[in-house]
């Protein structure tokens, strides 16, 4: 069996006798007999590692490595620089804890202020938290960020992500919050039935819209900006952080908070996380932030050290009122995105946000020549969109994994979501148009 | 130190992407951003050594002692990390068919099935991300439980006044009203406060046992008891899972759900503050109301992946820190049902053995065996010296050693909670034993010396109260 306990047994047993106990047992007679489990635990016995790293390779062998993938929805295959790994797996980092103690745990409250900037910087807000769980946890919890005694109910746009959606509706039945749907039209927000929405709600706290949009396609932020501060609403904007390199900022568009995941900044797509939320909102709304924030301030010899602060907000000083339950933040997670954007500099993040969006669009233009049609396409896009698929997603699929390539996120048996990033070459994205003229 | 943004210099970059070999296109000026963001401008050299230095100024578990109570700052094996970075668990896309991500399925398979049997449940989902996550998670399977019964007076879950923060917050953030009970002198749950607690509008109690201040509540049959008879429902916050595993089961408590921490219990590294996983289980009449999409396997081996037929709905986009449970399952396969309970009596023992040693020159909260972490208090000390808690923690940081938990739980005052975890050699608890009996002296001949700790850290007591009344969040550009 595996074990990490360092003391021998002899060591156990002087240990036991110098606190008083003669075994193991006398020391659990504080345990009431009628609770004690009596009998091993159903469980096989312990491995070597060599034994137990061979159990894991052998089950990771049984998962499918396509060589191309063009799915994202929300997951995005991006090149993670070398370095990111390399930082990221530092002892240091990865064993401590929360910087609870700032005079031992500089390096951590640095980077994450180091993070707040970046953060900071892409969406052109004024303060960041130091990450939430992902970006569905981070757009659930700006909902009660905008939530008063006057404004008691959140509007989401039926063009966000659904994976999205279904969280906020989850943490909106905790909260007893009414979450109402605004409707689309051919990809975008309706513009129409949100203002009519929002004018007949004296209650409406907010609004959350993405853009890029699921369908990956760019929302008119700024009219829908104007919509809902006319209503006395917030705005919450869902964003994509690489295309935030190439598209104006959520400051820019009016928004009051900017959330996202920041999973396409130097995270694997490793079957769904960890990933990181990204949340920001300006001076203005800072205290209602969940989370963890770091601050710079000085110690007793006028040196620069940064601390946790604006604790006041948080669970551990305020219990029942804090502005969340949150306690630990997504640190190792943040910090990877900040080695991502610093090994990527500004040049290098336009870099990865054009060529995914040159790529995009070049497997959309492929696919349009092979004879699919895109549809929700009102507005530009990013770097995902959609077509129909007359041949049936299901068969398309087939025929692309048996090339060993992930092909888009079928929406329906005829309607396929697609995905292109940096990674994904011309020559893989041909071989999608030929399987598809292959099957027209 | 100088902050990234203040080293480099401008058109210093790394190499990389290859050229875009398809035609670039240009976003309409409508949604095209003008202005770049401030990002540093660096060679790979300097990004390395930035973070190398960093990486200097941070303690984690493999720079020394680490004793903060309730956190399990246990050693994080390597292998974990070694399998959690294999190919096959790192580029599979969460959103892919389940017939090509077998191997994770049976990964996250596993798990549930061997933290059912540790914790005595009968079913778990593996998307909350942290503690504070699963207790959320877990409440809210009460309130679909009371919701679907159309029991809707449920409004009041009972807290200890004991509780971890996240307790009351997470029972905020499920709509509910905190009823804070207090403990008795034992630091239990007065039974009879309980009693006059709960009622009708029960909806549920949060507990840890062993609790936060390290004892086993030998009442916790007639605890979880009382509350079923009033109709609620029992939930465990995981928090001290590591002093009784093997020992004692939270369903063989009367638990009805709980949450287990990955990060602490079972070996998962925290980061820094996170990623963890906050796993949450449950008896068999609330498998219904899980999160997110459960696991079947079937009678061919294949695996399905089903929605609970009430579920709450998802708390987290995909299926949870994936890759956190990789290395948690790693970890319970090399210890098996004879490392577990090794793992958790070795927790329990070291805990006594500080607890012992330490009973001449600091008084204890509760001076009886405790579990994984006792509580000192450190109220006679200041009384007779003038130094607090908050000194003796700042002068252990020029030992090289991490402060236990300070002023928590709130119940004790001038608090430290210590927990050593199994995974410390029997020197390290000597010399930890050690270095408090000479601060106890210290703290008697040159308090001011104390009062002004630490000496040899990078920086020393920061200025917080600057920091929460001019906050500075963000490095800004001259």
């Amino acid at each position: 069996m595996g074990s990490f306990v360092p003391n021998t047994k002899e060591e156990r047993e002087q240990m036991l006798r110098e606190a008083g106990y003669e075994s193991f047992d006398d020391m659990f007679s504080v345990i009431p007999e009628e609770v004690r489990l009596r009998k091993p635990l159903d469980l096989p016995s312990g491995l070597s590692e060599m034994e137990a790293l061979k159990v894991m390779e052998d089950l990771a062998a049984c998962n499918k490595v396509y060589r191309e993938i063009f799915r994202g929805a929300g997951s995005y295959d991006h090149y993670i620089p070398a370095i990111v790994k390399s930082v990221t797996s530092k002892e240091e980092f990865l064993t401590a804890y929360t910087p609870y103690q700032a005079e031992i745990s500089q390096g951590i409250l640095q980077s994450i202020f180091e993070f707040q900037t970046m953060v900071c910087e892409l969406t052109g807000m004024d303060v960041s938290n130091a990450s939430h769980y992902d970006g569905a946890t981070a757009a659930a919890e700006s909902i009660p960020m905008c939530i008063d005694r006057k404004h008691k109910a959140a509007y989401v746009s039926a063009t966000t992500d659904p994976k999205v959606l279904e969280v906020m509706g989850t943490y909106c039945f905790g909260s007893n919050t009414r979450l109402v749907t605004v409707g689309e039209a051919d990809g975008l927000t309706d513009l129409e039935d949100l203002k009519k929405v929002l004018a007949e709600d004296p209650e409406a706290a907010c609004f959350y819209v993405e853009s890029p949009n699921y369908y990956g396609n760019l929302e008119d932020v700024e009219a829908i900006a104007e919509i809902v501060h006319g209503a006395g609403a917030k705005l919450v904007l869902g964003i994509d952080p690489i295309a935030q390199a190439v598209i104006k900022t959520p400051r820019e568009l009016g928004a009051d908070i900017a959330v996202g995941d920041g999973q396409p900044l130097g995270m694997p797509i490793a079957f769904g996380g960890p990933y990181v939320g990204i949340m920001a909102t300006t001076t203005d709304m800072m205290r209602k932030l969940p989370g963890r924030i770091v601050g710079e301030t000085k110690d007793h010899d006028g040196r620069r050290a940064y601390v946790l602060t604006l604790q006041a907000r948080e669970q551990h000083i305020r219990r029942e009122k804090a502005s969340s339950n949150i306690c630990s933040n997504q640190d190792l997670c943040a910090l990877t995105a900040s080695v991502y954007m610093a090994s990527m500099g500004p040049d290098g993040m336009k870099e990865v946000a054009e060529q995914s969006m040159a790529k995009a669009h070049f497997l959309r233009d492929e696919l349009v020549k092979a004879g699919l049609t895109q549809k929700n396409c009102a507005g530009e896009f990013f770097n995902e969109f959609v077509t129909d698929c007359p041949m049936g997603a299901e068969a398309l699929m087939a025929a692309l994994d048996e090339k060993g390539i992930l092909g888009g996120l079928p929406l329906d048996a005829e309607t396929v979501l697609w995905c292109a990033t940096e990674v994904n070459s011309r020559s893989a994205i041909l071989e999608v148009a030929d399987t598809v003229r292959s099957l027209m | 130190m100088e902050l990234i943004f203040e080293i480099g210099s401008k058109g210093r970059h790394l190499s990389l992407l290859p050229e875009c070999d398809v035609p670039k296109v240009e976003l309409g000026e409508k949604y095209r951003r003008t202005d770049a963001p401030h990002l540093p401008e660096l060679s790979e050299n300097e990004i390395s050594r930035h973070y190398t230095k960093l990486a200097g100024r941070t303690h984690g578990v493999n720079d020394g002692f680490y004793p903060l109570g309730s956190c399990t700052m246990k050693y994080n094996p390597k292998v974990n990390e070694e399998a959690a970075a294999l190919k096959g668990f790192n580029r599979i896309h969460p959103l892919q068919d389940p017939s090509t991500v077998k191997g994770a399925l049976k990964v996250m398979k596993m798990a549930e099935d061997a933290l059912c049997e540790i914790t005595g449940m009968d079913a778990f989902t593996m998307q909350p991300s942290a503690g504070a996550h699963g207790e959320f998670t877990g409440l809210l399977l009460i309130k679909a439980y009371h919701t679907d019964r159309g029991d809707m007076a449920r409004t009041k879950i009972i807290v200890p006044d004991s509780a971890h923060g996240t307790n009351p917050a997470s029972a905020a953030m499920c709509g509910y009203q905190v009823v804070s009970i207090p403990s008795g002198p034992d630091g239990c749950v007065d039974l009879d406060a309980l009693r006059a607690a709960v009622g009708p509008d029960t909806a549920g109690l949060m507990l840890t046992n062993p609790n936060t201040v390290g004892l086993f509540d030998k009442n916790i049959l007639d605890i979880t008891k009382i509350v079923h008879e009033a109709g609620g429902l029992c939930y465990y916050d995981g928090a001290n899972l590591n002093a009784v595993m093997g020992i004692v089961r939270p369903g063989d408590m009367g638990f009805d759900c709980i949450h287990s921490n990955l990060h602490k219990t079972f070996s998962t590294p925290h980061g820094g503050g996170g990623p963890g996983a906050g796993p949450v289980g449950c008896k068999k009449f609330l498998a219904r109301y899980l999160p997110g999409l459960c696991i079947e396997e079937k009678a061919d081996g294949e695996f399905d992946l089903v929605k609970a037929p009430g579920s709450m709905g998802s708390v987290k986009a995909f299926n949870g820190n994936f890759l956190v449970v990789v290395r948690a399952l790693t970890y319970i396969l090399m210890m098996g049902k004879e490392g577990i309970p090794e793992a958790s009596s070795n927790a329990v023992l070291n805990a006594n053995y500080m607890r012992v040693k330490l009973s001449d020159d600091f008084k204890m909260a509760y001076d009886t065996t405790c579990m994984h972490e006792f509580v000192m208090d450190l109220s006679p000390l200041v009384k007779e010296t003038g130094v607090n808690a908050l000194d003796v923690a700042k002068g252990m940081l020029d030992y090289g050693i991490h402060p236990p938990t300070m002023y928590f739980p709130l119940i004790v005052h001038e608090a430290l909670m210590v927990e050593p975890t199994e995974t410390e050699p029997k020197e390290v608890l000597d010399q930890c034993i050690d270095v408090l009996h000479e601060i106890c002296d210290i703290a008697h001949t040159d308090p001011d010396y104390l009062h002004g700790a630490p000496h040899d850290t990078v920086i020393g007591r920061p200025d917080e109260v600057e920091a929460a009344r001019h906050p500075v969040v963000r490095y800004t550009w001259e």
